[in-house]
């Protein structure tokens, strides 16, 4: 229905008072966020580009060093990428774990949630279940893991099975062998609930006629998944893989609290990293280029993102 | 996403109709049920076992473990007491965590909402480029504000009380709250607007008695997410609150880990307190809140 535009009664203002309103709302509107944005993160965004070309003593512009933060950090520092020996380790490389196994965990284990649960009467149950841990601060998880990792097996959950079985017990925690293995399963249980619901409802935006002419046709359930619902959800599950390579950019709650990085260095992410450069290293340069590097692996991941956003309605 | 409750199903099936038939299918789908039983306990016993800890006696939880509870059945809330008075301080945090996500929702919530006006509704030059920037802003990570940030805050002293953070928080939240409310002020009918304009309201005035309440979904789900960004942030906390007596419970607990590494019973009672108003906040408006996370997932 499309109203023809009324015929303005009212007689105008001058369009030169119109206009000089106008600026004055627009002022009021925008200034204040405006302010803001360019003294908190135009200004420190800008700054710290600059930083990472700089010594940096202090936070200051002390003294150019060009690039050589940059080639520390790549070439000569094992705790943020040592490719001597294989599997090479460091920050950069932990952070690529991450990815591979947390993101691939996630979309797993939340796909095969969405599909079962949309199969069962207590849906709704199951999948604020498994939601919950995403209301709840990492500092939090970190707890209720430390808790479930225990090597105490008064204490430990897993170390009282693997007692029951004669093994063990187990520091997850303090090895470095199973440390980054740990860690993730404690990403990938705090994250399967919004995998979840995302593709719970990708699920459901299915056309029931497809699904139901695929039954007609004799498809059986397995198929149902493989032919129609794994290709039907392949977008979504894409913005999904995403999003969750950014918050693995990101990472850095979990691992402050649960290890500290350690033991050693071995558990340590790039958001980690600088944070540790930066303050109680007192290396503010360095840290900027490690800020700097974030910066430049989530610029591709967030246009992509955004691209996609865009399109979707919000509500 | 306009489902009244976020996580209900609607896949309607055709009814059995007979006894076997409603035999076969539930046998069918033993293996679904076992598989959702396993994962709901995964999901919910390392939960579950620190809140039944945080109930137990100091000498308990260190001689047996949390599902041996059953046997014994003694609960205490001396740990609550404890962690929430002198030796724990949670009480203070929790004040402090109010102090500091209420602002650092609040002022976000109201400096975007009044950008994203200018942005949908307002006529000014370079509107499109400048919007443009904003979103790009999106992609910038907290971490490269700290070390400008702090060289600005400290010598003012602002690190010391909560001005630091507050205004950290809030410049972090306005490109995303700006382009969430944008694309969703845009998609107000613009007869509305416009008649209201016409009848000589200010911008003001639209804002106020139109815009605003038009989009309290959009703008619950910001509020929402915002609140719990912050309540949940451990890092901007470490960076821009300098004085013990200003933590926020997150870094309370951080620090009770520090100091007592194996005291379960206070780390237990300790990340409870930091858990409750997630959990309150999460049972009570879950639809927003699930909203509010997805659309924030961009962030």
């Amino acid at each position: 229905m499309s109203v023809a535009p009324a015929p303005a009664v009212v007689p105008r203002p001058p369009d030169r008072l119109r206009s000089e309103g106008r600026n004055w709302s627009t002022l009021l509107f925008l200034g204040p966020a405006a302010v803001l944005l360019i003294v908190f993160l135009v200004y420190p965004t800008i700054y710290t580009i600059i930083l990472s070309f700089n010594r940096g003593r202090r936070g200051e512009f002390s003294s150019w060093v060009g690039l050589k933060n940059y080639q520390d950090l790549l070439g000569n520092d094992p705790d943020f990428l040592d490719l001597s020996h294989f599997p090479p380790s460091g920050a950069l490389f932990n952070n690529v774990l991450w990815i591979i196994f947390y993101v691939g965990f996630v979309l797993f284990l939340g796909l095969v949630v969405a599909v079962m649960a949309t199969r069962v009467r207590y849906e709704s149950i199951i999948k604020a279940i498994v939601f919950v841990p995403m209301a709840v601060a990492a500092t939090a998880l970190g707890i209720i893991w430390l808790f479930v990792y225990s090597p105490d097996p008064n204490i430990g959950l897993v170390n009282s099975i693997l007692g029951v079985a004669h093994v063990g017990p187990i520091s997850f925690l303090g090895d470095t062998a199973w440390v980054n293995a740990a860690l993730i399963a404690v990403g990938v249980w705090g994250s399967v609930g919004f995998a979840t619901v995302i593709l719970s409802a990708a699920i459901k935006a299915i056309p029931t006629e497809i699904m139901e002419a695929a039954r007609t046709d004799g498809a059986n359930e397995r198929q149902i998944f493989t032919r129609i619902i794994v290709p039907m959800v392949s977008l979504p599950m894409s913005v999904l893989a995403v999003t969750l390579i950014v918050n693995v950019i990101k990472l850095f709650d979990l691992i402050f609290v649960m290890t500290g990085g350690g033991p050693g260095s071995a558990s340590r992410v790039v958001a980690f990293t600088m944070y540790q450069e930066s303050f109680p290293s007192g290396q503010f340069g360095k840290g900027a280029a490690v800020a700097v590097v974030m910066l430049i692996i989530l610029v591709p991941l967030m246009i992509f993102n955004l691209r996609r956003f865009r399109t979707a309605a919000v509500t | 996403m306009t489902r009244a409750g976020a996580f209900a199903g609607d896949i309607v099936r055709p009814k059995p109709r007979t006894t076997s038939e409603r035999l076969v299918r539930a046998i069918n789908k033993t293996p679904i049920h076992i598989a959702l039983a396993l994962i709901g306990l995964i999901w919910l016993a390392p939960t579950v076992g620190l809140l039944v800890t945080s109930f137990r006696p100091r000498g308990d939880i260190q001689s047996t473990g949390w599902w041996e509870t059953i046997f014994t059945l003694r609960f205490t809330l001396e740990n609550y007491e404890q962690v929430l008075t002198a030796q724990g301080g949670m009480l203070g945090a929790f004040v402090n965590s109010v102090l500091i996500s209420v602002p650092s929702t609040i002022l976000p919530l109201v400096l975007a909402s009044g950008a994203a006006y200018a942005f949908s509704w307002l006529h000014f030059p370079l509107r499109d480029t400048l919007f443009l920037i904003v979103v790009a802003l999106l992609m910038v990570p907290v971490q490269l504000a700290f070390i400008p940030l702090l060289n600005l805050f400290r010598p003012l002293g602002w690190t010391q009380g909560f001005l630091a953070i507050w205004l950290a928080h809030t410049a972090y939240a306005l490109p995303f709250g700006i382009f969430l409310l944008r694309n969703f002020f845009i998609t107000l009918p613009k007869d509305l607007i416009e008649a209201a304009r016409i009848d000589g309201s200010s911008n003001i005035g639209i804002f106020r008695n139109i815009v605003v309440p038009l989009s309290v979904p959009a703008i619950a789900a910001y509020g929402i997410f915002q609140f719990l960004w912050v309540w949940n942030d451990l890092l901007m906390s470490l960076v821009f609150v300098q004085t013990g007596s200003n933590f926020p419970m997150t870094r309370q607990v951080q620090n009770l880990l520090g100091q007592y590494g194996t005291e379960w019973h206070l780390l237990a009672a300790g990340a409870f307190v930091l858990m409750a108003v997630p959990l309150i906040v999460f049972f009570s408006l879950q639809r927003y809140f699930v909203q509010g996370l997805l659309a924030g997932s961009v962030k």
